[in-house]
């Protein structure tokens, strides 16, 4: 049924229709509107069978489904930024125990300084875990995949973490079909655990391992994430053939049959760059197309060196920092490009919700195609407050808190409310 | 002590000279290990150090809750020394559904397998959560308490050996003071643990309002059993603190375990009591009080304050102070012994 609503929203009624018995859950911004959601829904008893544990930390919130998925419950939670970090013990655990828990992540910075606003910093510290990371482009795309994501999760025995932009989804407004109960049930069947605690059948999960057996155990991980690179794509044709539309998959083309020039990048940016190669296309007929990576883990390297193989220049744009390194994606498509000798720039953009306007990108695009940049380039840097405060802490060692000087220095007439952005 | 012949063969399976001695007895009058009813989730065969209090807690408290389960349990274990001695892959010594996920999470995970029985409207199945001291009372203690405030339907089970045995005796919140640990080495002018109570988890948890709280120790295994019995019969959360001397932790004789469990018992140092809701409802009596000496005597741990040249009177007392303390606050002396 179409409805105009609220992202979050929307995506707690995908995950009610998804029929879960346990949800454990903390509240973090921008995550809370969605548990908000499934709150209401199960008080007024319209998800029944489901049982909501108010916890005391994200912690406890992925180790309460950690203990009901063992126990053969469909479960799920959802989190942002910090909270990830602080279950980030139990991130490990739920995937290396096999437990086929969905989690939501509205995607957050991460602190110090503290920053609500949208980044994939959170999502980037866990991509090592074993989760499979899914990336929503829209919110259509949020609410299918949470439904594709319990149905994955459920034949790899294995948990997937859906990754929806903090605020750009989660709390923007769209026009969202939300399928009917028919149409889910008849995708996703009732949860059939694959080791359970049973006092019928009873057996030990966790237990030690040593040197003997731990390598073949994570092999076991990396072999569950290779087949997941072949399930992604079957289940995604599975959800066509059900609801009638494209969600899932591994990457998504827009534009890029003849394109000689492709950018690459992970969630709603996506929409800004499909708008900045309509213009470039349309208005000076530039030959450009972009590629939406939806799973980020297991990264779908094949895929991506297919669609790659024939272009002239591939552009990253994403929101993450590998500190000391540079982009945390950009290694990632390197890899995919391996021995094809193309030119590769990734900018690093949208830190703790740093606007990414179509100037700037097109700007950038323009540049990475002479081949004019550096690698990572940092979109829209101030380098005059970065510069200033370098000075700072070359005249004096106690030049306080670093975020602290930069607000002061910056006072009320900061980059973000200069005009030059479209 | 005759016609043992014509009861039914007795399953064995804890080996040593006390339980065959049982054959010799009659079935009314045997020791409990032997008992036909005994479940024996925990089997032999696993890799507790000789006189590992923990063990013998663990085997106890899980064979009663599985008792009065009727063979229901599903337990959840914190990292620590029972996990670890217990499943070393591919072996396992738990005869019932058993998981262990982290070190600080397993009040939540009990939480997580209790709401999935709810939610399956599965009444029979109970869940127990275990962990150390260290689990319990230092890193597992924000999960225990919202285990508490929700009023989740779990016992919890802490078997307390006062400091982290599992990664080589280093100090917890549960260590007494003056106690030398890897962390708090009996060297300098404080030696061992500082003064200091520690925390106090039972009263913690009865600080929550929840239904049943209580102290048990290995020195007393009929009380012990009758607690988990009488816990498993209650539903919400529950909690139960059981005093289980570690000898290589502790420095005393692995044949002294029981003998250096009741000592803090009997000292006043370690009272057994229950509380329901909050309050104090049972009381262990102490019959004869004995000078913490006699239990401190006995471990190594203390040594350091029976130095025959210089013997530290000053925190001897203080550690009598403490167990006096218990004894005016329990009532351990008075009137109809139970």
């Amino acid at each position: 049924m179409l409805k105009q609503i609220e992202g979050s929203q929307a995506v707690a009624e995908a995950i009610a229709l998804c029929r879960p018995q346990v949800i454990c859950a903390y509240p973090i911004t921008p995550q809370t509107h969605i548990v908000e959601g499934l709150a209401a829904l199960v008080k007024a008893k319209q998800l029944q069978g489901c049982e909501f544990v108010n916890v005391e930390s994200e912690f406890a919130a992925l180790s309460g489904v950690i203990g009901s998925s063992a126990a053969g419950a469909r479960s799920y939670t959802a989190t942002s930024s910090q909270g990830l970090l602080f279950m980030a013990e139990a991130v490990y655990n739920a995937s290396g125990l096999g437990l086929p828990i969905v989690m939501t992540l509205g995607n957050r910075a991460i602190g110090a300084p503290i920053n609500i606003w949208n980044d994939h910093s959170d999502s980037m510290a866990m991509r090592d875990s074993g989760w499979i990371q899914i990336f929503a482009e829209t919110n259509q795309e949020a609410v299918d995949l949470h439904i594709l994501a319990f149905r994955l999760a459920e034949e790899l025995s294995c948990p997937v973490m859906v990754c929806v932009d903090g605020f750009i989804l989660t709390h923007a407004y769209e026009r969202i079909d939300i399928p009917t109960q028919e149409q889910v049930d008849a995708f996703l069947p009732p949860y059939e655990p694959v080791q359970v605690l049973d006092t019928k059948e009873p057996v030990s999960i966790g237990a030690m391992v040593g040197p003997d057996a731990f390598a073949e155990v994570r092999y076991l991980a990396h072999h569950k994430q290779m087949r997941a690179l072949e399930l992604i794509p079957a289940i995604g044709a599975d959800f066509e053939r059900h609801f009638g539309r494209k969600s899932g998959g591994l990457i998504h083309h827009y534009r890029t049959e003849g394109a000689e020039v492709v950018v690459v990048a992970l969630g709603s940016v996506n929409g800004t760059i499909k708008d900045v190669i309509d213009d470039m296309r349309t208005e000076e007929n530039i030959p450009i197309g972009s590629i939406s990576i939806c799973s980020f883990r297991p990264f779908p390297l094949a895929a991506l060196r297919e669609s790659l193989k024939d272009v002239k220049c591939v552009i990253v744009v994403e929101k993450s920092l590998d500190v000391g390194l540079g982009g945390a994606v950009d290694p990632n498509v390197r890899m995919a490009l391996r021995g094809l000798a193309k030119p590769l720039f990734t900018a690093i953009a949208g830190l703790g919700g740093r606007p990414i306007t179509k100037n700037s990108l097109r700007n950038f695009f323009k540049q990475a195609m002479k081949g004019e940049l550096d690698t990572p380039h940092f979109l829209d840097l101030d380098w005059a407050v970065v510069n200033r405060e370098l000075e700072r802490g070359r005249k004096t060692r106690r030049s306080g808190p670093i975020a602290e000087n930069i607000l002061r220095d910056i006072g009320p007439g900061g980059p973000l409310a200069g005009g030059e952005s479209s | 002590m005759t016609d043992a012949s014509s009861d039914q063969p007795v399953k064995f399976y804890q080996k040593g000279t006390y339980t065959v001695s049982n054959r010799l007895v009659d079935a009314r009058n045997r020791l409990v290990q032997s008992s036909m009813d005994r479940n024996n989730s925990l089997t032999c065969g696993h890799r507790a150090c000789q006189g590992c209090g923990e063990a013998l807690g663990a085997r106890y408290a899980v064979d009663a809750a599985m008792r009065a389960s009727n063979n229901q349990l599903i337990a959840v274990n914190a990292t620590g020394c029972l996990e670890v001695f217990t499943t070393p892959y591919p072996e396992t010594s738990w005869q019932i559904p058993w998981v262990h996920s982290l070190f600080g999470n397993a009040p939540a995970v009990a939480s997580g397998v209790a709401a999935a029985l709810r939610v399956k409207g599965d009444k029979r199945v109970r869940v127990i959560a275990q962990g150390g001291d260290g689990g319990t009372t230092d890193i597992g203690f924000g999960c225990l308490s919202g285990m508490f405030e929700r009023n989740d339907d779990v016992l919890y089970i802490c078997y307390d050996n006062q400091a982290y045995m599992n990664t080589g005796v280093q100090r917890s919140s549960a260590t007494p003071p003056a106690a030398r640990t890897a962390t708090t080495p009996a060297v300098g002018d404080e030696p061992g643990n500082v003064f200091g109570t520690g925390k106090n988890v039972p009263r913690i948890a009865m600080a929550h309002g929840i239904p049943y709280v209580a102290t048990a120790s290995v020195a007393n295994l009929k009380d012990l059993e009758y607690k988990v019995f009488k816990a498993m019969g209650i539903h919400g959360a529950r909690y139960i603190h059981i005093s289980v001397p570690c000898p290589l932790g502790w420095g005393s004789a692995p044949q002294d375990t029981v003998r250096v469990a009741r000592m803090a018992v009997e000292c006043g140092l370690y009272p057994l009591y229950e509380a329901e809701f909050g309050e104090v409802t049972n009381v262990h009596k102490i019959r004869r009080p004995v000078p913490v000496q006699e239990y401190l005597i006995l471990q190594k741990r203390f040594a350091h304050l029976f130095r025959k040249d210089k013997p530290d009177t000053k925190r001897i007392k203080a550690i009598q102070d403490m167990a006096d303390a218990n004894i005016k606050r329990f009532n351990l002396l008075g009137e109809a012994a139970s």
